[in-house]
């Protein structure tokens, strides 16, 4: 996404209607890259809010634009207000601590740690952090993996069937059993992650393994015949052959997969947060659903497009990431 | 002793209809130096004489001793110029040749002297200008000059081409043959070669070998091209013995094997 907005293009047009290059031309321009998307966000705007006014829930009428506009204020003032409260809340601490050292140099102090609920920024950072942490998983696991199977036809043969039965499953169906498994293995009387986030991160990783190892393989696999001539020409070694042709050749492949498995496991996300209680988005839409004031809708609408935009962030940057890397200048990389 | 040795070779692939001959006896005797062209019609199993030779395929009959040793497998002493250059495309130029040369040559040849052998054959092939453009980044004449430099970085005893001038148009095709020749002309080393141009083969090679038609194709005639070195396309446009030399060809292929179109 820097690349494409650091790209001066798209100030080009303005430029020339300034020095009066064309404007008649400049101006179509402009209004057919930008002209025409914002039109289409206005009269999407436009509808929202008048079917919004229509939609009587319980709890009040569906928020529309402007609601979650000001949600999203509201939003912002409780994160820097929280945020305040924090550093009132050490400083008063540091106060204590230094005027007891004053008075006896030896006294033990207390250091406590700040117990404020997480703002809506906080959330969405853990879940970045959760969906990172998860996504890195499944592709540390599907990689290696789908080489193999992509170089060896008769382990493909053995684990495509376990691929295909597994793919289509739900992180929702995923969910108790993971919570099951980490409740009875991760135990530890001072542990350095939280069961839910343990938790989250595996029913993530669970869902978004399918897409990397399915592309990796079919990468791998796919070598062209005259790559595999030349390797075989110059007689290199198994190892140098995967390492120096077959894995070059299938990185391309193997971007395509990263960039579906990070849609998949942003979406896994949010569903598996609400249900393990993971202090993330998901969880935030859980609770306001449940609070059940008149300001909850607007708050998760909020959030609904926060966890939108979030993910066209995610998938660009993978894009660009996807650019660099890939020598296949021939696929079409949108 | 016999140099490159092409004996009594068949091949039968299996296929669901039963196996398929696609060789019947190929006899050809090579000797060190010489230029043989394989000409035939499509299908007539040029390239699966090559790949035998080459070793990537294996003969079902009948085998190819080269300087006394039976050839199994393939490898770098029988270098081979793909019909589509084959370079790496995530690897640039110079890399690319870097890597039959790092293979070939671990531990025979210091860095430096790697590196030299490196520009002196894409110096060869008039490629010394374009050493980090990467394959998309160059034209097809351009990809196959580096497939044949590569070629050569490797020493082969004998070289073999399939068609590597079969994706070009006329002038980059004429400009390769003169490189060719000129690199033969340097090198003296033992080249086959599969064209479907008759005027190509005529004036490249010492020998053609023209082919039967598929299947059970074999070696129909070899024809000996008398024609002083080097040679000039100008001048022998007007020449009548190359002339002979191509009716003669052009006889076998359009009125003796003629293939049913």
């Amino acid at each position: 996404m820097s690349t494409l907005l650091l790209k001066m293009n798209w100030l080009t047009p303005f430029i020339q209607i300034i020095k009066g290059d064309r404007p008649g031309d400049q101006l179509m321009l402009i209004l057919k890259h930008a002209g025409v998307p914002l039109i289409g966000l206005l009269a999407f705007l436009f509808v929202w809010h008048i079917g919004a006014q229509n939609i009587n829930t319980s709890l009040g009428t569906f928020p529309g634009p402007a609601q979650v506009y000001q949600q999203s204020l509201t939003l912002i003032e409780e994160h820097t207000a929280e945020r305040q409260k924090e550093e009132a809340f050490y400083q008063r601490q540091d106060a204590r601590n230094a005027k007891k050292l004053e008075k006896n140099p030896d006294a033990t102090i207390k250091i406590r740690p700040y117990t404020g609920s997480p703002t809506f920024f906080d959330q969405i950072l853990t879940s970045l952090i959760t969906v990172m942490a998860g996504f890195i998983l499944a592709s540390v696991i599907a990689i290696p993996l789908g080489i193999m199977i992509g170089l060896n036809s008769t382990l493909y043969s053995a684990i495509n069937p376990l691929i295909q039965l597994f793919k289509p499953v739900s992180p929702l169906a995923w969910l108790p059993l993971v919570t099951m498994v980490v409740s009875a293995v991760y135990t530890s009387d001072d542990p350095m992650f939280a069961k839910s986030f343990i938790t989250s991160l595996l029913t993530v990783s669970l869902c978004s393994l399918w897409p990397t190892l399915i592309n990796t393989a079919v990468g791998v696999s796919g070598i062209s015949k005259d790559l595999q001539n030349v390797s075989q020409v110059l007689r290199l070694g198994w190892l140098t052959h995967v390492i120096k042709i077959v894995i070059p050749a299938s990185i391309p492949a193997v971007f395509t997969g990263l960039r579906l498995s990070l849609g998949i496991a942003w979406m896994v996300l949010i569903a598996a947060e609400m249900l393990a209680q993971n202090p993330g988005l998901g969880k935030f839409v859980w609770d306001e659903f449940q609070n059940g004031s008149s300001d909850s809708l607007g708050r998760i609408m909020v959030a609904v497009l926060a966890i939108g935009f979030i993910g066209f962030l995610l998938d660009r940057l993978m894009l660009v990431i996807q650019r660099k890397v890939s020598w296949d200048k021939s696929s079409a990389l949108r | 002793m016999i140099h490159l040795d092409i004996s009594d070779v068949s091949i039968e692939f299996p296929t669901p209809s039963g196996p398929f001959k696609a060789l019947d006896s190929v006899n050809l005797k090579i000797k060190e130096g010489e230029f043989i062209s394989l000409i035939g019609h499509s299908g007539c199993g040029k390239s699966t004489v090559l790949n035998i030779v080459a070793g990537l395929y294996q003969a079902t009959r009948g085998g190819v001793v080269l300087d006394g040793k039976e050839v199994f497998e393939p490898g770098p002493e029988r270098a081979v110029v793909f019909q589509n250059h084959s370079l790496l495309p995530w690897l640039t130029v110079y890399q690319n040749v870097e890597l039959a040369v790092k293979q070939v040559f671990k531990g025979k040849k210091s860095k430096a002297e790697m590196r030299e052998w490196i520009l002196h054959n894409l110096e060869l092939v008039h490629m010394s200008h374009a050493l980090d453009k990467r394959p998309d980044e160059i034209s097809g004449g351009m990809k196959q000059r580096v497939g044949i430099a590569r070629a050569l970085s490797m020493e082969p005893t004998v070289l073999l081409m399939d068609e590597p001038f079969g994706a070009l148009d006329a002038l980059t095709r004429a400009h390769l043959q003169d490189s060719l020749m000129e690199i033969q002309n340097a090198l003296n080393n033992t080249v086959i070669m599969i064209t479907h141009d008759v005027d190509e083969a005529v004036l490249l090679s010492d020998r053609i070998v023209m082919m039967t038609n598929g299947p059970a194709a074999t070696v129909g005639e070899i024809l000996d091209i008398g024609l002083e070195r080097p040679r000039n396309r100008i001048q022998l446009a007007d020449d009548p013995e190359y002339n002979h030399y191509r009716h003669e060809v052009l006889s076998f292929l359009y009125e003796k094997h003629c293939k049913a179109a």
